[in-house]
């Protein structure tokens, strides 16, 4: 009978707090992840132009400012009417793989391999990236190096790591030049060693995992992500499929551009994050995960040989169509390997140097749609502007929202296995803030509806008063 | 502007300019930098933004240096830590009395308000944001003005005035609600005056007017062509 509270949730992206809800005998009654920032950015961009929309809506993240500049250039595209240049369609792909890269690379060295090195009930005082530098100094090194190369690709391309204004409705606003995808080109081969050694060493510790593999958001749900049409994992164009548990088609081959057919949005008054939830089986049955391990469920396969090869691993080991959340870590890890892959692929094939990359038109269309995988899954963005080309409208359906149903399920599940009245552990608590952390939420990305994400885990009686808080600090 | 000879010291050096020369004139001449924002060579002084504002011995009023004639045995002040602190509040008033991101701005690195906070060391503001609403007119096929941005330097309309001869611009209202207008108050894109050639948009000094289709930092005037753009006969 009391209520626990984590706030702020620490190692992830942004403002939360949980709150676990204790019944009469001191069981989990219930357990909710509450979001509690706004950002507003579907506001900030109305009567704003169009053309200003891929740098604008990029601020809204520093971690993955690049998807955002992605879905957003696409949005503008359709605005403008455009065929976009080949080439520049490439280029923007390379810059969004690298972002996964580094984005990916962010969540699993530094926010969630603490907890997996020296466990969950490490003291937080060393479960820190630091304390990862000191018991496993290479891992780190691999961690840092890994986000460096994704963040050196973006600035090679772009000009700069964050907030790059180099994509643009219409393409990119500059070529890419041949001393830079050297540059890049050389630095792949380490790039993928440091990837695979890690992969390599999450392998050998997985079956320590059990126990969190079977508890973290372990559960049926659909899966939504984007496929090219030869079933390989698309990042920044292809069409939309979702799987339910067992694999079977409900989407496949579906515009991403038309996601209202398939996406509806439910609000609860105690989070500033939305509730998407898959439209045919309505709220909340329709509950779906995006991201690592969503991709790796919808897509046929990765579509490079080493990438595939690990997929099959990952598959033999855990089944073709994974439930547990905690398998994110090593969907990140196989994805990581994949956009290194693609990277090299992309870069080596001679048109990429092309120097038509940009098409110029006014406002030909009054409503676009741009849809993209961000690290953590499906972005969209859709604007309806004037005849002026002035942004009237914007929404904005952002990867961590698709997963707020499976997060506040995955808190939940972790909340009543081990938390057994109001004598609760530090391990408990962190583990209720790694089921989050798994899922790699960014919800400065996410709260746009009219936010902040540091978290507090709450235990409430069932009459509403508040047992015990735990707090961590900004 | 006559032949007369009038001799002055600025910052402690002996310099000479014609009897009618502006301080400001004179000191450039003579590699002496006074931050301005609304002058621009070519087009009629109005001492406006106040940047250029100096010392004069004899008077303890500041005086803008575009608009003040040098006069004989002028001792002139352009750098003390009195003017600095004025410049720069100067600038501080500027930046909050309007909506200006530079990172989500046109004009970003392009930007004459930017550079100026910079070299006069604005890094960052005591005054509260007025944050105002205002709109952005897109209505020109051509062009885009963003009230957001504006300064209020009046170099548009002067030049659209003195050098198109047009002009399509003026300014209305009073203190923080005025408004750059297009014919008196109709959409710039509904502008009958408006000749179309850009003259403003190479003229401005921040984001405000730019051309239709940048994206953010892609505002970048054509600076070496402004100074042309502007030439008027002179004697």
């Amino acid at each position: 009978m009391g209520e626990i509270v984590i706030e702020p949730v620490t190692r992830i992206e942004g403002h939360a707090k949980i709150t676990v809800q204790l019944d009469d005998t001191g069981e989990v009654a219930d357990a909710r992840f509450h979001v509690t920032q706004v950002r507003g950015f579907e506001r900030i961009a109305e009567g704003r132009p169009v053309h200003e929309m891929p740098s604008l809506m990029a601020r809204i993240c520093g971690i993955c400012p690049v998807s955002h500049l992605i879905a957003s250039a696409k949005a503008c595209d359709e605005v403008l009417g455009v065929s976009v240049p080949p080439v520049a369609t490439l280029l923007r792909r390379v810059m969004n793989l690298a972002q996964v890269v580094q984005s990916h690379s962010l969540n699993f060295f530094h926010l969630s391999s603490p907890d997996l090195l020296l466990g969950f009930d490490a003291p937080p005082t060393s479960r820190h990236i630091l304390g990862v530098a000191e018991r496993a100094p290479e891992l780190a090194r691999d961690g840092i190096a890994l986000r460096r190369f994704g963040q050196q690709v973006i600035e090679r391309l772009g000009g700069r790591r964050i907030h790059p204004a180099w994509v643009v409705p219409g393409g990119v606003s500059a070529p890419l030049e041949a001393a830079q995808r050297d540059a890049i080109l050389s630095e792949v081969p380490q790039a993928r060693a440091r990837a695979l050694r890690t992969l390599r060493w999450y392998k050998e510790n997985l079956s320590s995992w059990a126990e969190e593999t079977a508890r973290f958001g372990n559960f049926p749900s659909l899966y939504m992500g984007l496929v090219h049409e030869t079933g390989n994992a698309a990042y920044s164009d292809g069409s939309l499929r979702v799987v339910d548990a067992r694999g079977r088609l409900l989407v496949d081959g579906a515009d991403p551009r038309r996601y209202w057919e398939y996406l509806g949005e439910a609000v609860e008054p105690w989070s500033y994050l939305k509730f998407p939830y898959f439209l045919p089986l309505g709220y909340p049955e329709g509950m779906y995960r995006v991201g690592p391990l969503a991709r790796l469920n919808v897509v046929d396969q990765l579509g490079t040989p080493e990438a595939d090869a690990e997929l099959a691993e990952y598959r033999a080991r855990l089944g073709r169509y994974p439930s547990s959340s905690f398998h994110y870590h090593y969907a990140r890890l196989i994805e990581v390997v994949h956009c290194i892959d693609m990277i090299e692929e992309i870069l080596l094939s001679p048109e990429v140097l092309d120097h038509h990359v940009r098409a110029m038109a006014a406002v030909n269309n009054y409503e676009g749609v741009g849809v993209a995988e961000a690290p953590r899954g499906l972005l969209v963005h859709h604007y309806r502007v004037d005849e002026d080309g002035l942004v009237r409208w914007a929404n904005l359906v952002i990867a961590t929202g698709h997963n707020n149903l499976a997060m506040n399920r995955g808190a939940l599940q972790v909340a009543r296995h081990y938390i057994k009245g109001e004598q609760v552990q530090e391990g408990m608590l962190n583990r209720l803030e790694a089921v989050i952390r798994a899922f790699d939420p960014c919800l400065s990305c996410s709260t746009h509806a009219m936010g902040q994400m540091p978290l507090v885990v709450d235990i409430v009686s069932p009459d509403g008063g508040l047992v015990r808080q735990v707090c961590r600090g900004a | 502007m006559s032949d007369e000879v009038r001799t002055l010291v600025i910052d402690g050096r002996d310099v000479a300019g014609a009897s009618g020369q502006s301080i400001l004139s004179v000191a450039r001449e003579n590699d002496i930098e006074i931050p301005t924002l609304c002058h621009l060579e070519g087009l009629s002084p109005v001492g406006s933004c106040r940047l250029c504002m100096v010392e004069v011995e004899g008077t303890s009023r500041l005086v803008a240096s575009c608009v003040t004639a040098v006069e004989e045995g002028m001792r002139v002040t352009t750098r003390s830590s009195r003017l600095l602190a004025y410049r720069r509040r100067v600038v501080e008033l500027l930046f909050t009395e309007r909506n200006h991101v530079c990172s989500v701005c046109v004009a970003d690195n392009h930007c004459e308000l930017q550079e100026l906070a910079r070299s006069l060391g604005a890094t960052h503001f005591e005054l509260a944001p007025l944050h105002p609403v205002a709109e952005v007119d897109a209505t020109h096929e051509r062009f885009v003005l963003d009230h957001n941005r504006c300064v209020l330097c009046g170099r548009c309309v002067r030049a659209c005035d003195e050098i198109e001869g047009a002009h399509t611009w003026d300014i209305r209202g009073r203190g923080t609600t005025a408004r750059l207008v297009a014919d008196l108050g109709v959409p710039w894109g509904e502008s009958t005056t408006c000749t179309s050639c850009g003259k403003c948009v190479q003229v401005c000094p921040t984001g405000a007017l730019y051309e239709k289709g940048r994206s953010v930092a892609e505002a970048k005037r054509r600076r070496p062509y402004v100074p042309f753009l502007v030439a008027r006969g002179q004697a």
